[in-house]
């Protein structure tokens, strides 16, 4: 290599983010465009464009594209980008490329919440006013969340410090509780709830609806924010955990943040969406296998990939079996695993 | 040759247009029983589209566009088939996607919940007045009427009450009775016979003492439970009616799920078949025959 050459690495190196992010961003605005024009309702692009930019269009496209589509566009980047971005921050802070945000409780947690509500939703109703009803499930499903990630970060502590090996184990025991009681919940369902249990599990962008964005984004948008401003230390995390204490990273503090904000990011996007398989583990690999470990990277890239790889995902759930439609939890995990698969192999063929 | 076909078009154009002006013409059908309704009233050339409970008449229900389990429906896939009328059963949902399609324009009859002759009935005459079918509605609601008087004179004149147990096998759990307030519990009363389990509402996992405590003569089930455990011979062989008169007796009776328990047009049928088979003894004469009974 010559001299000139070697000159020049530095500034590629420092392009890799803004080129990176800028494509998936790229991405990102192409899915999401994709998702307003696709649908069971055959609207040509032109009139989708002109609804878009207020211009005189026909009523129904109108309530279709901006009343159906766009709010679930929306709901898709919200719900994407948190569980891409939840599930790299968790990544990095187990530096296990197996963990999840089902890994810590969240989603057992959340399930469980939820699947309380579809067994005994008409008990719990009775003692509120009706107009919480239809945020019944999401709140149990959100509390659910929080509280069996909270009891597994309790449980882990000792002495001030949660050994990342206990934190998994405490994980997988709460997953087991959680697990175990929505088995009870499933054995005194009936039919109907056994259903409705099956669809939510499978999950789907379609019930969220603006008020569903408005649930979700809050949470959401806070948890973004704090998982980014721990990118540096998740790097520094990367050496391991002595050796970025010594770098003077507070790694308990740093525990909890990344801990509490992916609680809040999925609790709130499983709340809204139900649970969505795949997108949480795998989104951060695809954005490392491209970008490598640097979190300033993987951190927002998952969260764009994410957020892209939902808007197909439920682009594709809503026209493949039209006038019905597939769980969007089914797409991704019916498409995204052959497809992670695949590129494991050529990764290793490659190597 | 042709113009005697023209005459005949033309002349059901005509007739056709005249007889309902303002009826609606591509009807969207959420439920088996609303489906059923709907050509029970004549008007199944005007369904465009229909669920996945739509089993009945099959010739008709299968060749439509299929807007998936009545209880996941998807809003613009509703939307898509350009009804002028959506008739949704009670068990129609979610209530979002329902909201969603009403607000972009779409319209929904919604069909009253019960399990009981005069709510099926009441949704019959929605269903007839939402299709401008009121004087057909009238004519099978008098007939469907008649029919029911006819079952419960039978069944009043039957001398047994047997003790009837309706087990529903959902997924691979323990399979559940049915007790009050279910659609099974209100057909067997039609049907002359008296629910082995009252204790609780809807249903419940039966266990095995609680299955010998029912203490049923005949056991009731639906087609798709008894597939779902194996068979007939399986079913006298569960655990939890080792013993009951209805095993011992091999008294099991099939049902298919929309024909016996949708509270439908063919709802007087279906209890007086199983009314049949509660009172062997009694030797019911059949039920007058109905031109919606008896489609493909």
């Amino acid at each position: 290599m010559s001299d000139a050459a070697r000159a020049l690495l530095p500034p590629l190196r420092l392009l890799r983010r803004p080129v990176m992010l800028g494509g998936l961003g790229g991405l990102l605005a192409l899915a999401f465009v994709a998702a307003l024009a696709v649908g069971a309702m055959p609207i040509p692009p032109g009139e989708v464009l002109r609804v878009l930019f207020g211009l005189d269009a026909d009523s129904q496209s109108r309530a279709v594209v901006l009343g159906l589509r766009l709010p679930r566009a929306v709901l898709a980047v919200v719900v994407g980008a948190g569980l891409g971005m939840s599930g790299a921050a968790l990544q990095g802070l187990f530096r296990n490329p197996l963990a999840d945000p089902g890994l810590i409780g969240i989603s057992g947690g959340a399930a469980l919440g939820a699947v309380a509500v579809i067994v005994f939703g008409h008990v719990f109703a009775a003692l509120m006013p009706m107009v919480a009803g239809p945020y019944l499930l999401p709140l149990a499903a959100f509390l659910g969340g929080l509280a069996a990630t909270f009891a597994t970060e309790r449980i882990a502590h000792s002495r001030g410090v949660a050994a990342t090996g206990m934190l998994l184990l405490a994980g997988i025991a709460i997953n087991a509780m959680a697990g175990a009681a929505m088995g009870v919940l499933i054995f005194m369902s009936d039919d109907r709830q056994l259903r409705d249990i099956t669809f939510w599990t499978m999950g789907s962008l379609a019930r969220g609806g603006w008020s569903g964005v408005l649930m979700a984004a809050p949470f959401v948008l806070v948890a973004v924010i704090a998982m980014y401003r721990a990118a540096r230390a998740l790097d520094a995390l990367l050496l391991g955990e002595r050796e970025a204490l010594h770098l003077g990273v507070p790694v308990e503090r740093l525990k909890r943040i990344v801990m509490v904000a992916a609680a809040l990011a999925v609790g709130a996007s499983v709340a809204v969406s139900g649970i969505i398989a795949f997108v949480g583990i795998v989104v951060p690999h695809l954005v490392r296998m491209a970008a490598g470990p640097d979190h300033r990277i993987v951190l927002p890239g998952a969260a764009l990939l994410g957020a892209t790889l939902l808007l197909v995902a439920d682009s594709i759930a809503r026209i493949v079996v039209v006038p019905a439609e597939l769980p969007i939890g089914l797409v991704t995990s019916l498409i995204g695993s052959p497809f992670f698969l695949w590129l494991l192999m050529r990764r290793k063929a490659g190597a | 040759m042709r113009f005697l076909a023209f005459i005949l078009v033309f002349g059901v154009a005509v007739f056709g247009a005249s007889a309902n002006a303002d009826a609606p013409k591509r009807v969207l059908a959420l439920g088996g029983a609303v489906t059923e309704t709907v050509y029970a009233l004549g008007a199944g050339d005007t369904l465009i589209g229909v669920d996945q409970t739509s089993v009945y008449p099959a010739a008709l229900t299968r060749r439509l566009p299929n807007v998936g389990y009545v209880r996941a429906l998807a809003a613009e896939g509703l939307l898509s088939l350009k009804a002028d009328l959506v008739l949704a059963g009670p068990e129609a949902g979610p209530p979002e996607a329902l909201a969603q399609a009403a607000s972009a324009g779409l319209r929904i009859v919604h069909l009253e919940d019960g399990y009981s002759t005069e709510a099926a009935i009441g949704r019959i005459a929605a269903i007839g007045a939402a299709l401008d079918r009121k004087r057909e509605a009238d004519a099978l609601i008098a007939a469907l009427n008649d029919d029911l008087a006819l079952v419960k004179r039978e069944v009043a004149a039957a001398k047994s009450r047997p003790r009837v147990l309706f087990l529903l096998q959902a997924g691979g759990g323990a399979p559940k009775a049915a007790g009050r307030a279910t659609a099974a519990d209100a057909m067997i009363a039609l049907a002359g016979g008296v629910n082995a389990v009252t204790g609780f509402d809807g249903y419940k996992p039966l266990s095995p003492e609680a299955g010998v405590a029912a203490a049923p003569e005949i056991l009731v089930m639906m087609k798709q439970s008894v597939d779902a455990l194996g068979g007939e011979e399986a079913v006298y062989a569960l655990p939890e009616l080792a013993g009951t008169p209805a095993i011992r007796n091999r008294r099991l009776v099939v049902v298919d799920a929309l024909y016996g328990l949708g509270f439908g047009p063919r709802m007087a049928h279906a209890a007086h078949d199983l009314a049949v088979s509660f009172h062997p003894e009694a030797k019911f004469p059949p039920l007058p025959a109905r031109p919606w009974m008896s489609a493909e």
